[in-house]
């Protein structure tokens, strides 16, 4: 039951916040396909000219963008099966009656990670992570690790961007997971528990299917907060070392920001924007269609 | 019999608690002390937990490195940017919520889309487009681009709470002769004003933490705070004390904020994907 009203309170009330959003979010864009046909560069404007596809031809074939890509997958396929997997344990401890003054504490505390500023997060990794004077490897030396150089070694950045991430996110998970949790019908869940002592059956045959429209929107969220992935690791490491975490946000920054090849950029940025719409197209087309 | 297992299951439940708060909390813990170090006590391997603190290094950062004025704009970019968002994105939201009109859903579908551009797909045009209009290193500029994450947040947020305002108020105010901007304004943003509150601290969070916009278009005097930390990295001596001073200073009102909108975070985060 809505109102009819006429076209003109329709413009009137929705017109402004169109075109605002139109001017800073459409027509940038549309700059960007435009040098993305162009060669452009800040510091050789004089031979600005059209070059057609090229760009995207250059890009398509390049190594470095396509490693930067799989680099950007292979810490979405690390991290996030591990934020879900802890994410759902957090979630169901804190689904549990009982103890509930000490579960809002805990859920409160989970709240900070993800406010948190991203590059502050890459600032406390760089101090937490140092390998002589950082807390982390204090505490590996209490167990009997030595200490690692996290953050001058190529494979051990990568692996620090990955805990970081981890958590950063998996409260996040946690929470979205725990809302899910929450829209089991209470009576269904309660005669499930009667019928079986097994929380794995409840899980698996009560709970999860009410979980997959909360699994499917951090997989899509996630998936395009990786693609989205800058603040953190430019703080920590810049991408280094080498290029071991330069991934494909941080990748564009470099070539548009630090090379000044602009057109370049925007045929990456272009193609990186048609992934993430494809993948957040296919998730939702594919995981839907399974609980139908 | 069944009474020990369940303290003891209790107890285990308890710890495994303890054990996510510490997770969660522990880096901010290390952030605070650290902030309260000197250089010399900082840089002593291993770490040590207890020292005499000093506020020297917010003293330095605030009044000697200019983190101060980063504070200021990035409050002034927030701040407007959430009122522009507000201003604009209140009366489309009433519009969704409240009229039918062809295109709707592709409308909708399209202000929540605007969660999946990256940033740095716009950040190089707005960057030319800055440079040639005169805009580049303002804090219009940034006001501007935020609008990008902060209106779709506020046309999701306060969209849901317009519908689940009686429209018998709506009925009864037209009745009367009322005009649909006063029914707007007299009757349903008033009610509307908690939806309105919580899309205010998620754009004013979100703004507060932007990065990447900042760096690329904002470098001197429109510098905001997160961008003001970056620079610190650069350079040999990393002057970790300082570093984590100016942390703490921008991420403490963001915190406050979150805790207050606690129950609405995830929410703002997932642009309604989970209610």
């Amino acid at each position: 039951m809505t109102f009819r009203v006429p076209r003109r309170t329709v413009a009137a009330f929705l017109g402004p916040a169109v075109a605002a959003l139109a001017l800073v979010g459409i027509a940038p864009l549309l700059y960007a396909v435009w040098k993305s046909l162009h060669y452009f560069n800040l510091t050789k404007l004089a031979q600005q000219r059209f070059v057609g596809l090229d760009n995207y031809a250059a890009v398509l074939t390049d190594p470095v963008f396509w490693q930067a890509m799989g680099r950007t997958a292979l810490l979405f396929a690390i991290a996030v099966p591990i934020q879900i997997g802890l994410g759902l344990v957090i979630a169901l401890v804190l689904h549990r009656p009982g103890l509930t003054f000490w579960k809002t504490l805990t859920r409160l505390s989970l709240v900070l990670p993800m406010a948190t500023t991203y590059a502050v997060v890459g600032l406390l990794a760089q101090v937490m992570l140092n390998q002589k004077y950082g807390v982390i490897n204090q505490m590996l030396g209490w167990i009997g690790i030595e200490a690692i150089n996290f953050i001058g070694d190529p494979t051990n950045a990568f692996i620090a961007v990955v805990l970081w991430d981890i958590w950063q996110w998996t409260p996040f998970v946690a929470l979205v997971l725990l809302a899910g949790l929450s829209t089991v019908p209470p009576e269904i869940e309660e005669a499930a528990k009667l019928e079986t002592k097994s929380n794995w059956t409840v899980l698996r045959h009560v709970q999860l299917p009410f979980l997959v429209p909360s699994l499917v929107a951090v997989l899509i969220l996630r998936t395009a907060d990786t693609l989205k992935l800058f603040d953190m690791p430019f703080t920590m490491t810049r991408g280094g070392p080498g290029s071991a975490t330069e991934f494909i946000a941080v990748l564009i920054e470099r070539v548009g920001n630090r090379q000044f090849e602009i057109g370049m950029a925007a045929a990456q940025s272009i193609i990186m924007l048609a992934i993430t719409i494809v993948l957040a197209r296919l998730y939702i087309r594919f995981f839907y269609r399974e609980v139908r | 019999m069944a009474a020990p297992i369940r303290r003891r299951s209790l107890w285990a439940e308890g710890a495994l608690l303890l054990l996510i708060g510490l997770f969660c909390v522990f880096p901010f813990y290390w952030m605070v002390t650290t902030s309260l170090k000197t250089q010399v006590v900082a840089l002593e391997s291993p770490p040590v937990w207890w020292f005499t603190p000093t506020l020297a290094n917010y003293w330095e950062v605030l009044f000697v490195d200019k983190v101060g004025p980063a504070l200021i704009n990035s409050i002034i970019v927030a701040v407007c940017t959430t009122a522009l968002a507000v201003g604009l994105g209140t009366p489309a939201a009433y519009a969704l919520a409240r009229f039918e009109f062809p295109g709707k859903r592709d409308l909708w579908f399209w202000f929540i889309t605007n969660r999946f551009v990256s940033p740095v797909v716009l950040a190089f045009p707005v960057f030319l487009i800055a440079r040639q209009t005169g805009l580049r290193d303002t804090q219009i500029a940034l006001i501007l681009m935020y609008l990008t994450f902060t209106l779709p947040i506020v046309i999701w947020i306060c969209t849901d709470q317009f519908r689940s305002i009686p429209r018998e108020l709506d009925e009864a105010a037209m009745l009367e002769g009322a005009s649909q901007w006063r029914i707007f304004r007299s009757i349903c943003l008033p009610l509307a004003m908690p939806g309105v509150a919580v899309s205010s601290i998620l754009s004013f969070i979100f703004s507060w933490n932007e990065l990447l916009f900042a760096y690329i278009l904002a470098p001197k005097a429109a510098k905001t705070a997160p961008a003001m930390a970056v620079t610190f990295m650069e350079g040999y001596d990393v002057p970790y004390g300082k570093i984590m001073a100016t942390s703490t200073l921008i991420v403490v009102p963001v915190l406050i904020f979150a805790l207050l909108a606690s129950k609405h975070l995830v929410r703002g985060l997932t642009m309604g994907a989970v209610k």
